[in-house]
């Protein structure tokens, strides 16, 4: 696998992204609506309408923040305009995206109104978008590649098939250098202390059980029951999934056999360490998980899907595979790579995982990914708690 | 050989059917991933595609394994060959 590479955007800061979008961000629910019409006026742009950023504090608002900026700062995001209903908190956001060296410009609405605020916003997208519109993709290498991972109403299948092609494509790519990234802190009960010995260190080891027992902590104070009713989801039931344990070994597939994970990330927090596999701890949802994995600057996004979760994201490509032969049957429009040769022997793990690599750099030479092509921008912020 | 059932651990009592038509007395072939190994078996249930069937006598109280791990307990007799899902494994968790 020496060699591969891919054509890419790289930005101001060295980051290298595989899409180039000029992206609208609200700061609040209140400006989703002039975002949207933003967006709706300079084609080619894209709005990401969101329900939060009123009235959160602590925590909460310190994980909204890296979310939001995380999001503008995304390599895959060429430039940015912010909107916001009052100055200070879309200033905060504009400056920690602008810290990235991008074009990013910020707009409030208090005595402004949407109309006005909308056409100084529009003038503004409209000079990025042309902008952005002349970037040039250029020759990258794996070590400039950040890959997130997260399954999604999984199946038997998903531990058999399609988390197993996820591993081996890490075990692949780990050694070459790749920045990856997996999380579902709930989803790995029952395989924590196998996910625990596989950390790179003690210390790494140890905080991972620190998040683990954190998570499990709030499941304990808000269930009702055994969970039975959520996770397994009624999807994984239908597919054959009994148990939380069950499901998490299948999920913990994914990380393949000897890869070793050198840190533990709040959620949505940029790796630091250089290249490895990263544990996020993230909710098992998909979109509220791959939306932390966007905000932390990974670019592709590999998906197993057994039932068939049709997921998507606004900037981070969403690649779909399944090992699931009647998913792939009968929902072929959401998948991107069929492994269910694996399931009737006529398809090695090996030969899966360098059809899914095959697949990855595609996708970030340009290709679009069919949740892109079908349009879903799942963008889906993680909530810690009640507002204020 | 056709494959109807795969099995990931060879320590494991359940093996998972991925063909779509499981009927009761049906002879099953199994491949156990880990080692390489097949087993025979006859399903006594309908197993729909991706659900389990036992790969041996089960008693209730028992430990059911999957990737070699517990995946949890079994919460009625299971006979090998019956299908394994809700009504008869219990998680141990939450």
């Amino acid at each position: 696998m020496n060699g591969h590479g891919f054509f890419g955007y790289r930005r101001e800061n060295g980051r290298v992204g595989i899409r180039n979008h000029v992206v609208i961000l609200p700061l609040d629910d209140l400006s989703n609506a002039a975002a949207e019409a933003v967006a709706h006026h300079i084609k080619g742009t894209l709005a990401l309408p969101h329900a939060y950023g009123r009235l959160q504090f602590g925590e909460d608002l310190e994980l909204f923040f890296r979310t939001l900026i995380g999001t503008g700062s995304n390599p895959n995001v060429a430039a940015c305009v912010v909107i916001g209903i009052e100055p200070e908190w879309t200033g905060r956001v504009v400056d920690g995206i602008a810290g990235t060296g991008k074009p990013v410009a910020g707009f409030a609405i208090e005595r402004n109104g949407d109309i006005s605020t909308i056409a100084a916003a529009s003038r503004k997208a409209k000079e990025f978008l042309q902008e952005a519109s002349a970037y040039q993709r250029e020759a990258c290498s794996i070590e400039e590649l950040f890959i997130s991972v997260k399954c999604g109403e999984s199946d038997t299948t998903s531990g058999l098939g399609s988390c197993p092609a996820v591993g081996n494509l890490i075990d692949k790519l780990d050694p070459l250098g790749a920045t990856t990234c997996f999380g579902e802190t709930t989803e790995l009960t029952g395989a924590e202390v196998v996910c625990a010995s596989r950390a790179a260190s003690q210390d790494v080891s140890d905080r991972f059980m620190q998040v683990f027992r954190a998570y499990q902590e709030v499941v304990e104070r808000h269930k009702t029951n055994d969970l039975s009713d959520s996770q397994p989801t009624k999807g994984n039931i239908a597919g054959g999934l009994t148990t939380i344990e069950e499901k998490a070994f299948g999920n913990l597939q994914k990380i393949g056999r000897k890869t070793k994970y050198i840190d533990v990330l709040k959620p949505a927090e940029a790796p630091s360490r250089g290249p490895g596999l990263y544990y996020m701890d993230t909710s098992s949802a998909a979109a509220e998980c791959i939306t932390l994995q966007a905000a932390a600057g990974f670019v592709v996004h590999l998906f197993p899907t057994g039932q068939g979760n049709i997921v998507g994201h606004p900037i981070l490509p969403v690649i779909k595979l399944t090992a699931n032969p009647r998913t792939a049957r009968t929902m072929s429009e959401h998948i991107d790579l069929d492994v269910s040769g694996l399931l009737r022997r006529e398809l090695t793990l090996d030969a899966a995982g360098d059809l899914l690599i095959d697949m990855t750099l595609r996708t970030c030479n340009g290709r679009l990914t069919s949740a892109e092509a079908l349009g879903h921008r799942e963008f889906v912020l993680t909530k810690l708690y009640q507002s204020a | 050989m056709a494959t109807q059932c795969i099995v990931h651990d060879k320590a494991d009592s359940v093996g998972v059917v991925v063909v779509e038509d499981v009927q009761p007395g049906m002879e099953l072939t199994g491949w156990i991933m880990e080692t390489d190994e097949t087993v025979k078996l006859q399903a006594l249930d309908a197993v729909p595609l991706g659900h389990k069937v036992a790969l041996r006598d089960i008693k209730a109280g028992e430990t059911i394994l999957k990737y070699g791990h517990d995946i949890g307990r079994a919460v009625a007799d299971i006979g090998c060959g019956r299908h394994v899902h809700t009504h008869n494994l219990k998680t141990k968790r939450w």
